[in-house]
């Protein structure tokens, strides 16, 4: 049961870039993906910001050339282009005898459709080949359809943290042994019912957000998928793989105290980040970076700082929260951040927390808002959400007798 | 996949059948003639606060509902973890959000449906209400949700990281999502006899809805009474004779053969054409062996294979297998290894092997 599982394969979309170099480019120059809303119709253009991808239903159906027969979602195309990628980049195949798996997260599934054909769904339904595309497993499978996967597929939704647990859940199939490599990750499209919904909550920032900063209005949302191969420390020796990274630790708590704010003291986040690090066999003086849920509500931010206090004392690690630049991704953002953390931890910089200016006085600390070089060994990524659903997943860096790409 | 042994020590159900507060075991079944199922309310003050009562919606007391069930008869006030399955999550809450905000225009929305429109909104309250702070996920595959939680379960069970652990599947009906769906033949358009449901040829299933959960744990103790042997899931079978392997193998691994199995409960929904597939493996590979039904009881819904490991791991604590989900009085031994076997349009296929508490 000591197997360790690491990463062999990443891919990512988001409004940052639409692969891993794009990605670490734009967050290299400080690039954010949040603007003007041009593709999401909806009545709140003007009023609100988002992460938007620049592409139209139409345009990603031709980019990534599917089958325009079938009933996509925006939510299953986004992950499909980025599974493609984490599958081709983890070398993987059809024919290769391994046992492959999928284990994806999506929180809204194919709203971006159903919000459109809703009503025509309960009168004449011409729209009826997207009546089952509204589920959350739907584009987990049209993912595993695309890329042929048959040994298990699953879905998790857990609201602002699925992505997160869909790696844990990845993680613990191959300790098991009943998987040799599983892509974990999420996708969830940006859609009106999200973005009225957290209207409704008033947690959305008309302008851009700035996590950490005592000015903080809001979240900025956005739209992504992201995914990780994960194999087999031992195989993916075996079989000269390119390793990522390691998978060293990871935990999920339950705040257990509102469902949709956080506890004063973050008792959940405080014990999802304390488990994920005793699980990873260090101590929290060992990580070197947190890459902070940081959504920047004032709710958040000021309950996830308290709990790093509590975690880190007066050595809290540096960190920062990359949501200014790709903006809040829901299902996707637990995963996008680990390929963030995971980028940042192989060229040893951390990625600045972009728009932030004034300290939060009950935390008093300053996230990093500048590229800052640093040696990483141990990076811890959060994801919190509704629900009071906590999670963190400690990354560590891949030893130097293991081949690195 | 055998992992580490994992007993039952208590279980809950609401469904459209009384089960709540039952002394008898389905000796009789509510005959309905309806377009869908619905379940049977409980008295919902006896199990939750009556000020919160007021904000549940339907899918969050079911569940709470069974979890305290479950969690009375293990006797236990806590657990190690919260594991919840369901296909279509909080449709209630979902479809009072949308269509406000179809029909004003996304204007004059107010925020209560959208919070509960979560699918981990059952997880979430069930972990409020018992001040849990441990391991919670919510599996929302279709017909795999159930089984992901159940394996999710095992396999923290054998990682030693869970002593006990709360599992559960909950689905909802609702008018609109039954309409949705009798528009692509999943479920049936027009009323039908419960009773008679496995005849009846309109297409698609009768549809309905549930909860049920289940203490797990990792020893066995004076409130075992079952054992949760395995459980596997098939994506799109690309021939019968994938899907007859991939139950072969299941019982392989546990390290069981067909002879072994007393009792196979299957998930027929009365839909003429994906129920074929029940009917082949009971007149072919699975012929020697008695066969349940019953979605009768509960109609069809995602998460109904939950329904299903109640009533198996019921009938190992009765020692007796109910006229009520057999089609022919059932003449076997008393079952000692109860297999379920459910699939969804011949997509999403399981398997749940449970058995009598072994004897170590």
């Amino acid at each position: 049961m000591a197997e360790g599982v690491v990463v062999t394969g990443m891919g990512i979309v988001s409004s940052i870039g639409f692969n891993v170099d794009e990605t670490l480019h734009s967050l290299m120059i400080g690039k954010t993906g949040i603007g003007k809303i041009s593709i999401l119709e909806t009545i709140h253009r003007d009023e609100f910001v988002l992460g938007e991808i620049k592409l139209t239903h139409q345009q990603l159906m031709e980019k990534l050339g599917v089958d325009l027969n079938l009933p996509w979602t925006r939510t299953a195309l986004l992950g499909v282009w980025a599974a493609r990628q984490a599958y081709q980049s983890a070398g993987l195949s059809k024919n290769s005898g391994k046992r492959i798996g999928l284990v994806s997260a999506s929180t809204v599934g194919g709203m971006d459709r159903s919000e459109l054909y809703y009503k025509d769904f309960l009168t004449d339904a011409i729209h009826k080949s997207h009546i089952d595309t509204h589920h959350a497993g739907n584009s987990t499978e049209m993912i595993a359809d695309d890329l042929n996967i048959h040994d298990y597929l699953t879905t998790i939704s857990t609201a602002c943290s699925s992505s997160l647990n869909s790696i844990m859940f990845g993680a613990r199939l191959l300790k098991h042994n009943l998987l040799d490599a599983v892509i974990v990750g999420g996708t969830d499209a940006l859609s009106r019912f999200t973005l009225n919904g957290f209207n409704t909550l008033m947690i959305l920032d008309h302008e851009h957000c700035r996590p950490f900063d005592a000015t903080r209005r809001g979240l900025n949302l956005g739209e992504g998928a992201g995914y990780l191969v994960l194999e087999r420390t031992s195989d993916a020796i075996a079989g000269k793989k390119q390793v990522i990274a390691q998978v060293a630790g990871y935990a999920n708590a339950n705040d257990a105290f509102h469902q949709t704010a956080s506890s004063d003291n973050g008792e959940g986040p405080f014990l999802a980040m304390q488990r994920a690090v005793a699980k990873a066999g260090i101590t929290p003086q060992d990580i070197d970076y947190i890459n902070v849920h940081g959504t920047g509500t004032d709710n958040n931010d000021l309950t996830e700082g308290v709990a790093m206090k509590r975690l880190f004392g007066d050595h809290v690690p540096l960190f920062s929260s990359t949501k200014a630049f790709t903006g809040h991704t829901l299902g996707a953002t637990g995963v996008i951040e680990s390929i963030i953390s995971i980028l940042s931890m192989n060229i040893d910089k951390v990625f600045p927390n972009i728009n932030f200016k004034e300290v939060i006085e009950e935390i008093n600390f300053v996230p990093v808002s500048q590229l800052t070089d640093l040696n990483i060994n141990h990076v811890l990524t959060n994801s919190f959400g509704f629900g009071g659903n906590d999670s963190s997943v400690v990354f560590s860096k891949v030893p130097s007798n293991i081949s690195r790409s | 996949m055998m992992l580490a042994p994992t007993y039952i020590d208590g279980s809950g159900a609401v469904v459209p059948q009384p089960t709540v507060n039952q002394d008898k075991f389905l000796e009789e079944i509510l005959e309905y003639n309806e377009r869908f199922l619905q379940v049977v309310s409980p008295v919902y003050k006896d199990y939750i606060d009556v000020k919160l009562l007021r904000r549940m919606s339907k899918i969050v007391k079911m569940s709470i509902v069974s979890a305290r069930v479950a969690m009375q008869q293990a006797g236990v006030d806590q657990v190690d973890a919260i594991m919840t399955g369901t296909g279509m999550g909080c449709q209630i809450d979902t479809e009072k959000f949308l269509n406000a905000m179809i029909e004003n225009g996304e204007t004059l929305l107010t925020p209560t449906s959208f919070i509960q429109s979560t699918h981990n909104t059952m997880g979430g309250q069930i972990a409020l209400m018992l001040g849990n702070k441990n391991h919670n996920l919510t599996y929302v595959h279709r017909t795999f949700s159930f089984e992901s939680a159940l394996l999710d379960a095992m396999m923290m069970i054998a990682e030693k990281e869970a002593q006990k652990v709360l599992v559960g599947g909950i689905d909802e009906i609702t008018d609109e999502s039954w309409l949705i769906k009798t528009q692509i033949d999943y479920y049936k358009k027009h009323a039908c006899k419960n009773s008679e449901v496995y005849n009846d040829l309109q297409p698609g299933a009768l549809s309905g809805e549930g909860s049920a959960f289940f203490v797990l744990s990792a020893d066995r103790s004076e409130k075992t009474y079952a054992q949760l042997k395995g459980v596997s899931t098939l994506y799109k079978p690309r021939s019968n004779k994938e899907l007859e392997d991939f139950i072969k193998r299941f019982l392989v691994t546990s390290e069981l053969g067909l002879s072994d199995i007393d009792l196979v409960i299957m998930g027929n929904n009365g839909d003429p054409v994906f129920d074929r597939v029940y009917e082949d493996l009971a007149t072919g590979l699975l012929k020697t062996i008695p066969t349940g039904r019953f979605k009768h009881l509960c109609g069809e819904y995602d998460t109904a294979s939950s329904f299903a490991l109640w009533i198996a791991s019921g009938i190992l604590r009765h020692q007796h297998v109910p006229s009520t989900i057999s089609q022919h009085p059932f003449k076997g031994r008393t079952p000692k290894n109860i297999l379920i076997y459910n699939h969804f349009r011949n997509i999403n296929h399981s398997l749940i092997l449970v058995s009598t508490p072994d004897a170590s």
